[in-house]
């Protein structure tokens, strides 16, 4: 028998009144030591079916109209709480995306461990130890003194993941639900992370309910995939079914979104745009009383970089190795040490107000299309602000030409130019950006993970854009992402940097075919592969 | 003018809290009522016909000899002399319908004053026989004009002052805010009481005092909220774009902060209405003979005998205070993006 049935489970919310549908028909089930994924984009419903097993929905104001959701064949909708204690954290855990916030900040890592041990199992303190050093030797974590009493954001991003999942195992649960599980870590952590869940399915032949909108996990993790998408499961089949003869529309689509295609071939004579040498960003660590200078955070640390026109820089590396700083420090939107030439001319000794001029010529386009638009603006003010700048008023009529004009180089409806960011896409939002840095005619652009915050599908067609543009305008990007499938579709030279240095730097076929550093090695096989490098 | 999407929402979300809704319409239909307190309490009549001719005494001031009296002086309209000269020539008035302003003395009292309520004085009279009708509503006139140009100007300062210290931060903030430390321990009531002994406070005198201590309210808000958004990407977009600070602070970061700034108002219009009232009561504020409910509050307590004027100082002040407070409080709520209305 299978140990969870999700059987024509719809979910509807209330919204003024009136009850909006948010899932409808769902049907799977998952019985131990099986991996069934949930794939779908952002909107679909994979995490509100997940939080319905558990009964976490904010009821009454989430409702289900129709539907059972069977747990080692009990009915759990309409459970009493206390039915409900019984199955959460103990039959059923669950581990969330983002670690950080699911731990709580002001306990130590043993207390939360403990928290569950306490109340589902009724150990003592003594018992209660012994088993958090043994849950946590299963995690792959030693257990140090020093471990046990860290606090959450003393462990780096993978280290608070292990120990969400150490919480989730330490009642042995039949059922693991994880949702999005690795999209808030590095490439490098997501594959050990994957690795310690296959390992710990093994081993405790449990159930894993695998919540993503990434199919590289997918074909490595699940046995079966269910397709999500606007709140209806649209194909459901064995993995190697899916990705060998897939049947809906929808899954294909899905299936042809990874970012593809290499970039163009480049004019090797082009003249050089931008150029970074020896640039050094040092933030200060404060200490003592009088808050003496005693040693320098190395954000960037002594890496040259040079753009040419028409050409694209891929700066990728692992979160904290200073990629975003570096993009900041070339347009001189923070301090830094050593030299910037722009067309030859150094602009590292000019002052913020002589800049001025030149910023048409440089722009940057930020990772979260959602807080780099201001909500108060509408989509015409956002895109003119840099025209107001460099251009003044001017005619309104040629002005609001001009933003249609640029708005649909980028594939937005020129007429949308009164409307509120609220009001668009992620993808949409993210072209909004574009527009207000392209609306200048920059010659280069930097573009920190501009695909990041996107759904698999919207970020092909970024890629795409960004790529067109690039071969009309003869743009010079740099290019920051730590997404090397997308740096791959794009770059034409990769830097990689660890720690504010650079590890390895060359023409991108190199890098991707031939890494030399181990560093290197471990990044590639982590992204392609999703395995550690032994 | 159309309203965007979101203020429409608020418009709507405001309506839709019946309490500061009817608060708003209450509190600022009662202040325009005040607005026009010489048209409702005044000692000299509305309108005049006297030999086929029109006076409009509240507003011009006629001699006595102009209705066929004896003084060249402005006629006194209470004067049951000069009503009579009126009608006998056939003339008629109309009388606001209070008879009484703020100065006017009743010298007809049927018994000493502090007169107990009447027909005659709807609130009955102070200790210097004035009607306290008449005196709270141009009391009630001074006091929220005066709370509301000191809530306008002090958070014009404070937002100002919060939004530079908290957009540049660094050495600008640090020497702000130990400048507004030192500020901050000013015994400011001391300081008043001592420039209130030197110098005749006026309204405008007084504003200026108040000035000086009630501008720091909003700062803390205004930079927190500043020091948070200046790091927001479209803050740095527009840095990229080369916006100027100025614009910057403008467009982008006061919109954003004001959300915050309205959280901290209904506190401000309350302080600065009780303040003015506090100095009144105190001696120290209006010059004497002004009509001020803290003056009223103040009679209240030394004539025990006489209750309706304590009562009375009481029941306007805090109808007062909790009208606006619950005015900006719905103005607030509408505001605040994450309160639900259903």
């Amino acid at each position: 028998m299978s140990m969870l049935t999700v059987d024509n489970l719809a979910i509807s919310f209330k919204v003024k009144g009136k009850d909006i549908p948010a899932v409808k028909h769902v049907s799977f089930e998952i019985s131990r030591g099986e991996t069934l994924a949930l794939v779908g984009e952002s909107g679909s419903g994979k995490s509100i079916t997940a939080l319905s097993i558990l009964q976490l929905l904010p009821y009454p104001l989430a409702s289900h109209p129709h539907g059972k959701i069977l747990v080692d064949g009990k009915n759990v909708i309409g459970a009493s709480e206390a039915t409900m204690h019984t199955i959460r954290g103990n039959k059923i855990s669950m581990i969330f995306q983002e670690p950080m916030t699911s731990l709580n900040p002001l306990h130590t890592i043993e207390k939360q461990i403990n928290e569950t041990l306490f109340i589902h199992k009724g150990m003592n303190k003594k018992q209660a130890a012994a088993r958090v050093r043994e849950l946590l030797d299963l995690v792959g974590m030693e257990a140090t003194e020093d471990r046990l009493n860290a606090y959450p954001h003393q462990l780096s991003g993978g280290q608070r993941q292990r120990v969400m999942i150490a919480m989730a195992l330490a009642n042995e649960p039949d059922l693991l639900i994880a949702d999005e599980p690795t999209t808030a870590l590095d490439v490098t952590i997501q594959a050990q992370i994957l690795e310690l869940l296959r390992d710990l399915q093994a081993r405790l032949n449990m159930a894993i309910l695998l919540i993503t909108h990434d199919l590289g996990i997918v074909r490595n993790m699940a046995k079966t995939v269910c397709v999500m998408t606007d709140g209806e499961i649209v194909e459901q089949a064995p993995t190697e079914q899916i990705f060998t003869t897939p049947q809906h529309p929808y899954t294909k689509m899905l299936l042809a979104a990874e970012p593809k295609g290499l970039p163009y071939t480049k004019d090797e004579a082009a003249p050089e745009i931008i150029r970074g040498d020896d640039l050094k960003v040092y933030f200060p660590i404060k200490k003592g009383l009088l808050k003496k200078t005693v040693d320098y955070v190395r954000a960037v640390d002594g890496i040259s970089v040079s753009v040419k026109a028409g050409h694209t820089v891929g700066v990728v590396g692992e979160s904290g190795s200073g990629k975003s700083t570096l993009g900041f420090a070339l347009l001189r939107l923070i301090k830094s040490e050593g030299g910037i030439f722009y067309q030859g001319n150094p602009i590292h000794t000019k002052s913020w107000n002589e800049l001025r001029d030149l910023r048409s010529d440089i722009q940057i386009v930020f990772q979260d299309p959602y807080s780099s638009l201001s909500p108060r603006l509408s989509v015409g003010q956002i895109v003119e602000e840099g025209l107001l700048v460099h251009q003044g008023r001017g005619d309104t009529a040629q002005r609001r030409a001009l933003i249609a004009r640029t708005l649909e180089e980028v594939g937005i409806d020129g007429t949308a130019q009164d409307r509120y960011p609220h009001e668009f896409s992620g993808g949409q939002r993210q072209r909004i950006a574009i527009a207000r840095a392209l609306i200048l005619k920059p010659k280069f652009i930097v573009l920190d993970e501009p695909t990041s915050a996107l759904d698999m599908s919207v970020q092909a067609q970024i890629v795409d854009l960004l790529r067109d543009l690039q071969s009309r305008y003869n743009l010079a990007y740099l290019f920051i992402s730590h997404d090397l499938k997308v740096v791959r579709a794009l770059a034409d030279t990769v830097l990689v940097m660890k720690a504010g240095k650079v590890v390895e730097q060359g023409p991108a076929q190199q890098i991707f075919d031939a890494p030399q550093t181990q560093y290197t090695k471990a990044l590639m096989k982590a992204a392609f592969d999703l395995a550690t490098l032994k | 003018m159309k309203l965007s999407a979101i203020n429409q929402r608020r418009l709507e979300n405001f309506k839709s809290n019946r309490r500061g809704y009817w608060s708003m319409i209450l509190f600022l239909g009662l202040f325009t009522i005040s607005l026009f307190a010489e048209v409702v309490a005044n000692d000299k009549p509305l309108l005049i016909s006297y030999k086929g001719e029109l006076y409009t005494p509240f507003l011009v001031s006629y001699p006595e000899t102009a209705f066929g009296g004896d003084f060249e002086t402005e006629a006194d309209y209470r004067d049951p002399f000069v009503s009579e000269l009126i009608s006998e020539a056939g003339g008629w008035i109309i009388w606001p319908p209070i008879r009484y302003s703020y100065t006017t003395i009743n010298y007809d009292l049927k018994s000493p004053a502090p007169s107990p309520p009447d027909s005659e004085n709807w609130l009955g009279t102070d200790d210097q026989g004035r009607d306290v009708m008449a005196r709270v509503i141009y009391g009630y006139r001074i006091s929220v004009a005066f709370g509301l140009i000191l809530t306008i100007l002090s958070s014009a300062i404070g937002v100002a002052a919060g939004a530079v210290q908290g957009y540049f931060g660094g050495t600008v903030d640090l020497i702000f805010q130990r400048v507004l430390e030192i500020w901050g321990g000013m015994p400011s009531l001391y300081i008043l009481i001592i420039l209130a002994a030197m110098i005749e406070p006026t309204f405008l005198i007084l504003l200026g005092l108040l000035l000086l201590f009630s501008w720091p309210s909003l700062v803390g808000v205004v930079r927190a909220e500043f020091l948070r958004s200046r790091n927001f990407d479209y803050v740095r977009a527009a840095r990229a774009l080369g916006v100027r600070d100025s614009v910057i602070i403008f467009k982008h970061l006061l919109p954003n902060s004001m959300v915050s700034a309205l959280t901290f108002l209904p506190f401000v219009l309350t302080g600065s209405i009780v303040s003015l009232t506090s100095l009144d009561f105190l001696g120290l504020g209006l010059p004497p003979g002004s009509p001020s409910l803290g003056e009223l509050l103040a009679q209240g307590k030394a004539n025990l005998q006489a209750p309706w004027l304590g009562i009375t100082a009481f029941l306007v002040l805090s109808i007062m205070l909790s009208l606006a407070f619950f005015m900006q409080e719905g103005i607030r709520d509408a505001f605040d993006p994450r309160k639900t209305f259903n």
